[in-house]
């Protein structure tokens, strides 16, 4: 990082930049996906048309392709739009993307970025609504990235793009309007597998996957006003995650809540908690507590969806739970 | 012609039909070698036999620069002998080694060498389709002049990925080959319970790729068809899917044995009329190929084969902390 000028941007607009600070900076860069010539924040700026492949509605297809040119010497970055459809491009995410350096004895590398939005919150029902990071950290050989804010939404993507790992980012749609300032460095990234401490305190540490950082710090507000003092870590990566992070901070404080908008079983959340449980046992004062989404399908109904993911509220009482 | 082709006698040099004799004698020998070596106990896992299939492996791969890209299925022992790999560490790896090819981490699925221009060697069946596609993505945007070629089976034609990528290959004109290697069945599957009309080339016209049938016992057939493919590629005229018809003379699975799904004198009658060396041999002796020269290929390939299983058996095995090597780019501690 450098103190090179920054500028007010949105997370959306952060990431087009992204896109068109690494076309320019390597021509073996491509991007691939439905739509993407009249799509990503301000265009892809003035790079070669066969560089910008917008595709055929094959996710299968095109994710499997990139694997393939990513291991012949371009750094695709493919956008999967919407997260559901991720599951349609796993078979060689997973399958080839995940181990083919490894199955192949290191003959090959696979710098691959796979892109996603997840578009919860915004009445899309269940097939629109997904946050499946949970499911790829299962996956040896993955990295994954949750940027929950502009800057980050540049860094991350770089980095990403940069390394020679297949790497997955998912990105929260609610938070595509959000501004900040954003580094205008061209070699401004944010490394992958650290996490960042966005607010200290001494009384509770609250980690954040995603788009659940802004509901933690606005939590942390209304418990500070109540004499607790919340530390509020975003982890930005889930593969590696950064352990060390998690366990300095819970050393502080001695109680933690993680708040992670996936799914309850096998989340995110579960598995820092193990590792909580694991490696930072003797250190807890109080159980570990998570705040996430049940297990239901999304459903349409605002009514019923939005009471479903982690929020300022039901973050706030989880913290007080442990007093 | 390959132009990587290298036999010591001179008098054998350059000569297409007699460097082909050599790559399918020695795809043959190969898998002999490795049904013994199962038999002795000394292979873990499941192998999947190239035998009968020599001629449109070898068409193919010589139809290819060394640096043109191919990928393989989970039957892909011959693929990357057919580009001319060195047998030696494709032994290794199949006896799961640390000299093998990929390390020991691979195994029969998975001989990918990159040396020939293979990336990878996919159990997921249709799985290398999409990879080679991608390779024949970068040929075209770095303007390296290569081509990619994918094999893939008659089970793999179902797959929806084979349909995505004719159709990105088509409207893209990327410089591949879809080369279907129909042996009749997708394990015991018959070609014609699962297929609506017969002929896997035929699915070309609905991308405007052009479909072209040929007999994949004949070596000079294939390689005909196939190295117009790849000229054509090469110009920038796109995609082609060839379907050779060839046979599996042994089972899905060396040593599985998984019913009657095909009857003795179908397999008989292929072995005996069918067999793409048998086959070749005498169109070779027919078109005047001496009787000597062609005993020295079968002397340098039974060598070559008995090098390769000793340098295999003699070679250490991988040890138990290696497993956590070669997982990413950059060192990232992973815990037992």
């Amino acid at each position: 990082m450098t103190d090179a000028i920054t500028r007010r941007m949105s997370y959306f607009d952060a990431i087009g930049l992204a896109h068109r600070e690494e076309l320019a900076a390597d021509p073996n860069t491509i991007v691939i996906g439905e739509d993407i010539a009249l799509y990503v924040g301000g265009g892809m700026g003035d790079v070669d048309a066969g560089r910008i492949r917008s595709a055929p509605i094959s996710e299968c297809g095109f994710a499997g392709m990139a694997v393939g040119a990513a291991m012949t010497g371009l750094r695709p970055i493919v956008d999967l739009t919407i997260a559901n459809f991720v599951y349609l491009a796993s078979d060689p995410i997973i399958n080839q993307a995940a181990r083919l350096r490894y199955m192949t004895g290191g003959q090959f590398k696979v710098p691959v970025t796979y892109r996603a939005s997840m578009w919860h919150n915004r009445s899309n029902a269940a097939q629109h609504s997904d946050r499946p990071y949970p499911m790829f950290m299962n996956v040896p050989g993955l990295k994954i990235v949750c940027p929950a804010t502009p800057a980050d939404a540049k860094g991350l993507l770089k980095a990403a793009i940069r390394d020679d790992d297949p790497v997955l980012v998912f990105e929260d749609n609610d938070l595509w309007g959000m501004k900040d300032e954003v580094s205008l460095d061209p070699d401004f990234t944010v490394p992958i597998g650290k996490a960042f401490t966005h607010r200290a305190g001494s009384d509770v540490t609250i980690i954040t996957v995603s788009g659940c950082l802004r509901h933690a710090l606005r939590a942390a507000d209304d418990l500070a006003a109540d004499g607790l003092s919340a530390e509020v870590i975003d982890l930005r990566s889930l593969l590696p995650l950064d352990n060390e992070a998690i366990l300095n901070s819970l050393g502080k404080t001695g109680r933690i809540v993680i708040v992670d908008a996936a799914h309850r079983t096998c989340g995110a959340a579960a598995e820092i908690a193990a590792i909580i449980v694991e490696d930072g046992f003797d250190l807890l004062r109080r159980p570990v507590k998570r705040v996430v989404t049940p297990d239901v399908p999304i459903p349409f109904a605002a009514t019923m969806e939005k009471p479903l993911y982690p929020n300022r509220e039901s973050i706030a009482v989880a913290v007080r739970s442990l007093f | 012609m390959n132009r990587d082709v290298k036999i010591e006698d001179p008098t054998l040099r350059n000569d297409l039909g007699s460097e082909a004799y050599l790559r399918m004698l020695t795809i043959r020998r190969f898998e002999e070698a490795v049904t013994r070596l199962i038999t002795e106990g000394e292979v873990a896992g499941g192998c999947h036999s190239s035998v009968g299939q020599e001629a449109a492996i070898v068409g193919a791969c010589m139809a290819l620069r060394r640096d043109d890209y191919m990928s393989g299925t989970h039957r892909s022992h011959g693929h990357p002998i057919g580009k001319g790999s060195d047998v030696g560490p494709l032994m290794a790896e199949i006896l799961g080694k640390r000299t093998g090819v990929c390390k020991g981490r691979g195994g029969s699925m998975h001989l990918t060498d990159a040396s020939v221009g293979s990336i990878g060697e996919s159990a997921i069946v249709g799985g290398g389709i999409s990879l080679a596609t991608g390779a024949a993505l970068t040929a075209q945007v770095k303007r390296t002049g290569q081509v990619a070629l994918t094999f893939f089976g008659d089970g793999a034609a179902n797959e929806g990925v084979f349909a995505e990528c004719m159709n990105m290959a088509a409207i893209w004109k990327l410089p591949v080959i879809f080369f279907c290697e129909n042996n009749g069945y997708a394990a015991t599957t018959p070609a014609v319970r699962s297929h609506g009309q017969p002929d896997i080339a035929r699915r070309g016209d609905g991308y405007g790729i052009p479909g072209i049938i040929v007999d994949g016992q004949d070596f000079h057939a294939v390689y005909g068809v196939t190295a117009e493919a790849v000229e054509r590629a090469r110009r920038g005229d796109g995609p082609t899917l060839i379907e050779a018809k060839t046979y599996r003379f042994d089972e899905h699975s060396i040593g599985l044995f998984l019913g009657d799904y095909r009857t003795k004198e179908e397999v008989e009658h292929h072995r005996a009329e069918r067999d793409p060396l048998a086959l070749h041999r005498a169109r070779m002796t027919a078109d005047g190929f001496a009787e000597a020269a062609l005993t020295e290929i079968e002397t340098i390939v039974a060598g070559r084969i008995a090098s390769a299983v000793a340098f295999a058996k003699e070679s250490p095995f991988p040890g138990p902390e290696e497993a956590f090597e070669l997982v990413h780019a950059n060192v990232i501690p992973i815990r037992r």
